[in-house]
């Protein structure tokens, strides 16, 4: 079994001892033992209650409904369920938590129709999550459709047809002819609802000898190879998904993208981050090709081999960022004395003024060199570094997962339009299939405490929510004890309340214990997340007091300084404390590592 | 039902009853957690209990629909707003108040102001946090929103215009007392929206010596007509008075009771209904007539089944007869025998008009009720003008539009003058079958809406322009009312042609109503869409332009041609054909 190298796993979460006994536990296994112990500790973690027992497999109803028809009969059929001995869970499709449904095996679906044939407004997301490419194959799973309708539209029971089509596409297998209702629905309906559930009836065998906890635990184990993907071979991660956070009307653009990283045996855990190689726009490198007067096919020998000119400067090459470095090489290639002059040392403030204003291929315009050899031009180049990106996501809550928040990078100079190469190339040139290479690099300074039980405040205003985004589902998925408090801002309420509805949700859960939002175009006056810091500085200072772990994320020039300035102030005027004393706490705090920092 | 079943009304206890009924019983006289609700800074809504009684302070929360499923998709929760919506009983209104209300709507509304088909006006777009501020600045300009909505006696219909004579002054203001008198009386909505101290209140009959602890089981609406004129639609009232003026005089109205338009797709038991007269009262028993009808619906309406809450259906259910003695019994007098009365139509009577003492009102077609500047239509900018200059009141009518009332003689060429400027009464938005049209509001704001309405119909109204030209009755009125769905907000069941929505670009289509809106139309064509709609109109209207009888309306003849059946009551509406 994988068991005996177990000891070395990078990640393996076990202690020395734990390690050990599982090891003298596994070893000599025979396949159905393992079978069993795979069941049980999956058991153990479905339904932390009764441990033991192997519980019999659910049947789970969902339904897809607007004015009440599919609700009022999903819950009609989950107390037939009930009568006729069957354990049986309605949801909402819209409260249905994606992730379950690799889990599920009896799958019961009751949907309206709505607008032209589309699926009811509470279930859309669920129905697209479906039929995307994200949707997890069901193949073991056992599933019918009852469909509601008016036959007097053109689409007739549209929505209930592409569930049934989809679920079997996805391998699953209909045990149940659909039935299509028309708005006198209720005789057909329940007809339908107590036939199927004696075809149901059947398959309930108990969750334990259901094959797909193998699957699972061989899927942990797979996971668990430590990644050896980096800077040089970085693993080339399909986009599922490209997502604009920001409402209509909006001054930003904060993009949400979601990577697949299957099969590439990648691990993660929260706080850690994804660092992507980006591509210059392809306008910038011709600008700079003509401004040259340079032949894009030009051969040469690249950081990566043998490549063209434009291949080197779209991929391999910093061409945007002007450096020291380069204006003295610069210099040199143009000959300019002026250049020199700047680059001498001595006013590197002003040079590096100079330099932020303007682009290389600016740079080239004002001091013009004449028959540059290509090989010598790239030489004065910097490699194009990754961009680091706080990942927004938990790898247990989104197996095979990465998401991402990423700040659409477009300013003014006095010189002109500008925008960041790595996240403008993920917000405007790449789109859901494309590819992107990424790796992970591990953040030890800003994870989850150990201790599940332990209250947590985190600090996220704008891209610096994205860590604890990925904290929360962890934390929702370890069922996790410990009491969370979010601090996000951005500008404003109605356009930039990034991932709302999922905060929104996770606090009617109870698992955001407390949520408190700063926006600073809204009102007369700015707020910032210290001003909301300030404001219930006790409550704060109560947490921190009952061993709470404090997290900032996000702009280290501004945000990040504020908010540690109002941390010792707080910690000052409501522990009376003196400055000193204040700044001794909060070192302290940093020392025992419940006070951490992901800050750019 | 037998007469005296009670097992659905407020006799029951509240387990037994909608759950409504809870939420009111249990809202501390429409409290709630409005406040709690308004100071949650992480969501732009309120929670859907809270909705429920905002309604009764006159506001509805939205989101712009446009944007559902956009925003979704983006994460962020829906675009909530919230609709206000003022009380305006007689639809009278002050030039002062309408620059406020005009300024209001900049401030913190989407830039328009909507005239409704019950004569008052709505804000749209109104953000959470700007709520209060809306409230208040309506305070100072001496209006208010106390049950504009909810399950309570909405604002009071009377579209007479108090200038026009001595007859039509005193309707206007026996309209006001009713709407004064049936007010609710808890102190919610000052404590609320304008911070008022809360005195502890002493006992539950105090609070609402009218309504009690539950209110009425479903909204309930009054309203006031004089002959010939029906523009307020008195039969599609709960309660309707017919003023019956005699020799100059007036001297009392006709009581007619259980109107109603609202009713539910695939659900035969509900449907329009139209008021039965059951007699007439002195002027001076208007009010006690009013309130103890409320009173009966009150103790007998249904609180189950909030589709068949409405006082129709507690008529409808228990007969006439029954209703009529109950009154009686409840007055401690008899009403006396109908009046002769005759209606001539239910639409405006638009441009120029002079009243007894010489002044001068001008009715302002205005399309669905829909104020706001578009390009160079700018209706908003050009009432503004009017309103600064015009000394005189504004008269929201029944229709949607607006009546300029109280010109002094020498200013009429400076109001005819700015009208002709901003273009307001140049053709397009004038032809005869667009000055008898009215549409809903329906997307992108109405939550209940299923198709477009107030969006779409002045399009389908061109086409329709277009086809009454040829057959060359271009200039013959028809009534043409649409909805966004089955509730009926513009009273389409009462339409020669009617409109309610099924679903994106699918409409029924209704026949066959009365001209004066004495009688309901009946459904014709079933969930369908333009292209259907105007090969089946097209051959209709040209056949009625060749067979029409002299002043023969639109409605009388689809049925003398057996298109569709007359409708003879509400419980027909539905029946095949
Ligand atoms: C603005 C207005 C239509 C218009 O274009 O002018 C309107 C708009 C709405 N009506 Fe209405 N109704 C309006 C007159 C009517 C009328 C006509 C009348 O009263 O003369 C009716 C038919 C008469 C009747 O009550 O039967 C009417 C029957 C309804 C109904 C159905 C009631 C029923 O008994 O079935 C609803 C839905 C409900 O109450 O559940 C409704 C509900 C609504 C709501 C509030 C939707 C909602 O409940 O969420 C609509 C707000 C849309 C928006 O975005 O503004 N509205 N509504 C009218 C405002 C009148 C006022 O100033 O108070
Ligand atoms: C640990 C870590 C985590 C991070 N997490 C995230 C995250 O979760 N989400 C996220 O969006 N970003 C995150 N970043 C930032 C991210 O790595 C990139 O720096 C950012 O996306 C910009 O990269 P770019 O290639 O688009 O822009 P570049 O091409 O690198 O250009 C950025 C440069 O442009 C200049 N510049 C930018 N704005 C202006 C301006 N307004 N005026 C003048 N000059 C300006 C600055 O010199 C800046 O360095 C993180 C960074 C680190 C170090
Ligand atoms: C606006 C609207 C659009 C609809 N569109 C369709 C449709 O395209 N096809 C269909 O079969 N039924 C359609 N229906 C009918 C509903 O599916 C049917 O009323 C069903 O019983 C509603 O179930 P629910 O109460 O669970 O939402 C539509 C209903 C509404 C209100
Ligand atoms: S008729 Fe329907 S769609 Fe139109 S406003 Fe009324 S409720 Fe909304």
């Amino acid at each position: 079994m994988q068991a005996n190298s177990l000891k070395h796993r990078s990640n393996n979460p076990l202690t020395p001892e734990q390690t050990e006994l599982l090891e003298r536990l596994a070893a000599p296994l025979s396949p159905e033992q393992a079978h069993w112990i795979a069941g049980y500790l999956t058991g153990i973690h479905a339904s932390p209650q009764t441990p033991s027992q192997p519980t019999a497999t659910p049947l789970t109803i969902l339904y897809g409904s607007e004015s009440g028809n599919s609700e009022t009969l999903a819950e009609q059929a989950r107390r037939r369920a009930e009568e006729t001995g069957l354990s049986a869970r309605v949801f909402d499709m819209a409260d249905y938590r994606r992730r379950d449904l690799r889990d599920e095996r009896l799958i019961m679906i009751i949907t309206a129709t709505h607008g032209e044939g589309d699926p009811p407004d509470p279930a859309e997301d669920f129905y697209h999550f479906l039929h995307s490419r994200k949707a997890p194959k069901l193949a073991g799973v056992k599933f019918a459709v009852l469909a509601l309708g008016d036959s007097s539209y053109e689409h007739f029971c549209q929505t209930g047809r592409d569930f049934d089509n989809r679920l079997e596409a996805l391998g699953a297998e209909r045990i149940q002819e659909r039935v299509d209702c028309d708005v006198d629905y209720e005789d057909s309906a329940h007809a339908w609802i107590e036939k199927t559930l004696s075809a149901f009836a059947g398959h309930t065998e108990t969750a334990a000898s259901s094959p797909d906890n193998i699957v699972s635990l061989t899927e942990a184990a797979k996971r668990a190879e430590s990644t050896v993907y980096g800077k040089n071979n970085p693993f080339p991660a399909e986009i599922l998904d490209s997502i604009n956070l920001n409402g209509r009307g909006s001054d930003k653009e904060t993009r949400h993208i979601e990577l697949d990283i299957a099969g590439s045996g990648m691990h993660y855990e929260p706080g850690d981050v994804a660092c992507i190689l980006p591509e210059n726009h392809p306008d910038i490198v011709n600008e700079l090709i003509d401004t040259l007067g340079m032949d894009a096919s030009a051969s040469i020998h690249g950081r990566n081999g043998e490549t063209t000119l434009e291949e080197a400067l779209r991929r391999d090459h910093e061409i945007t960022a002007v450096t020291p470095p380069f204006i003295q090489a610069w210099a040199e290639l143009a000959d300019s004395a002026t250049l020199r002059e700047k680059a001498a040392d001595g006013n590197r403030r002003q040079l590096l003024a100079w330099a932020a204003d303007r682009r290389i291929a600016d740079v080239l315009r004002e001091y013009p060199a004449t028959n540059v050899d290509a090989a010598r031009f790239i030489e004065t180049l910097r490699p194009l570094l990754p961009r680091d990106y706080s990942i927004a996501s938990s790898l247990n809550a989104n197996p095979d997962e990465i998401h991402l928040t990423v700040a659409a990078v477009r300013y003014h100079t006095e010189l002109g339009y500008r925008e960041g190469v790595a996240s403008t190339w993920l917000a405007d040139r790449l789109e859901p299939g494309d590819t992107v290479p990424v790796y992970i690099k591990r953040n030890k300074n800003f994870k989850l405490p150990a201790d599940q039980g332990a209250p947590v405040i985190m600090v996220g205003p704008g891209t610096g929510v994205a860590p604890f985004r990925a904290f929360l589902e962890e934390r929702d998925y370890q069922e996790a004890g410990g009491k969370n408090w979010l601090f996000f801002g951005d500008r404003r309420f109605r356009t930039d309340f990034l991932y709302q509805i999922e905060w929104q949700r996770w606090l009617k859960d109870g698992l955001l214990t407390r949520l408190e939002v700063a926006f600073s175009r809204d009102g007369q006056e700015k707020v910032y997340v210290q001003d909301r810091m300030r404001e219930h500085a006790r409550e704060l200072y109560d947490w921190l007091e009952a061993g709470a772990y404090f997290y900032v994320c996000g702009d280290a020039e501004y945000m990040a300084p504020d908010v540690h300035r109002a941390l010792i102030e707080i910690v000052r005027d409501q522990g009376g404390l003196s400055n000193e004393q204040a700044q001794e706490y909060v070192k302290q705090l940093q020392r025992d590592k419940r006070y951490q920092r992901d800050v750019y | 039902m037998t007469e005296e079943d009670r097992s659905r009304d407020v006799s029951q206890p509240l387990e037994r009853l909608h759950p409504n009924e809870r939420l009111k019983a249990g809202s501390n006289y429409l409290r709630g957690t409005i406040d709690e609700g308004l100071a949650d800074a992480v969501t732009g809504g309120i929670s859907e209990d809270d909705n429920q009684l905002l309604k009764f302070h006159g506001m509805y929360q939205q989101d712009d629909r446009d944007l559902r499923s956009e925003r979704r998709r983006q994460k962020l929760e829906p675009a909530y707003q919230f609709m206000v919506r003022v009380r305006l009983p007689g639809g009278l209104c002050r030039t002062r108040q309408w620059l406020d209300l005009d300024k209001l709507a900049h401030d913190y509304g989407n830039g328009s102001l909507r005239l409704t088909t019950r004569q008052t006006f709505q804000f749209h777009g109104v953000l959470k946090r700007d709520l209060k501020r809306t409230v208040q600045g309506l305070n100072a300009a001496l209006l208010d929103t106390i049950a504009a909505c909810g399950d309570d006696n909405r604002g009071v219909m009377c579209a007479v215009n108090p200038h026009e004579s001595a007859v039509h002054a005193e309707v206007q203001s026996l309209a006001k007392t009713v709407s004064d008198h049936l007010l609710p009386r808890t102190r919610a909505w000052h404590e609320i929206w304008l911070d008022e101290e809360r005195i502890a209140d002493s006992g539950d009959e105090k609070v609402e010596p009218i309504y009690g602890v539950t209110y009425l089981p479903r909204k309930f609406k009054i309203g006031f007509a004089v002959p010939p004129v029906n523009d307020i639609d008195v039969y599609s009232q709960d309660i309707g008075f017919i003023a019956i003026v005699e020799n100059g005089e007036l001297s009392g109205f006709n009581v007619c009771a259980g109107g109603g338009m609202g009713r539910t797709d695939n659900e035969p038991d509900t449907y329009p209904r139209l008021a039965d007269v059951i007699g007439f009262c002195r002027p001076d028993q208007v009010v006690d007539t009013a309130e103890k009808i409320v009173t009966i619906q009150r103790d007998y309406g249904d609180r189950v089944d909030r589709k068949r809450a409405r006082m129709k259906y507690t008529i409808d259910d228990r007969g006439v007869d029954w209703f009529k003695s109950k009154l009686e019994a409840r007055l401690g007098w008899s009403l006396q025998p109908a009046r002769e009365f005759r209606f001539e139509h239910n639409g405006d009577r638009y441009g120029w008009l002079q009243g007894d003492n010489g002044f001068w009102h001008y009715t302002l077609f205005i399309e669905n009720g829909r104020i706001r500047d578009e390009g160079n239509y700018r209706l908003m900018t050009c009432l503004r003008e009017i309103a600064r200059v015009h000394g005189g009141d504004f008269l929201l009518t029944p229709n949607q539009n607006l009546n300029i009332t109280g010109i002094s003689p020498g200013r009429r060429d400076q109001i005819e003058d700015l009208i002709r400027e901003c273009g307001l009464c140049d053709p397009d938005h004038y032809s005869v079958l667009r000055r008898n049209s009215m549409a809903c509001v329906a997307f992108p704001t109405c939550g209940l809406a299923m198709a477009e309405s107030e969006r779409y119909l002045p399009g389908l109204i061109t086409k329709l322009e277009h086809i009454m030209e040829t057959a060359g009755i271009g200039d013959v009125p028809v009534t043409v009312r649409m909805t966004g769905c089955p509730n009926g907000c513009v009273r389409p069941y009462l339409a020669e042609i009617g409109f309610t929505g099924r679903g994106p670009g699918k409409y029924d289509v209704y026949l066959g109503g009365g001209f004066h809106g004495q009688r309901l139309n009946k459904p014709w064509l079933d969930n369908v869409d333009e292209k259907t709609i105007l090969e089946q109109l097209a051959p209709i209207l040209h056949r009625y332009a060749r067979e029409r009888h002299t002043e023969e309306p639109f409605g009388d003849f689809v049925i003398r041609a057996g298109y569709v059946p007359e409708v003879k009551q509400g419980r027909d509406f539905n029946s095949d054909y």
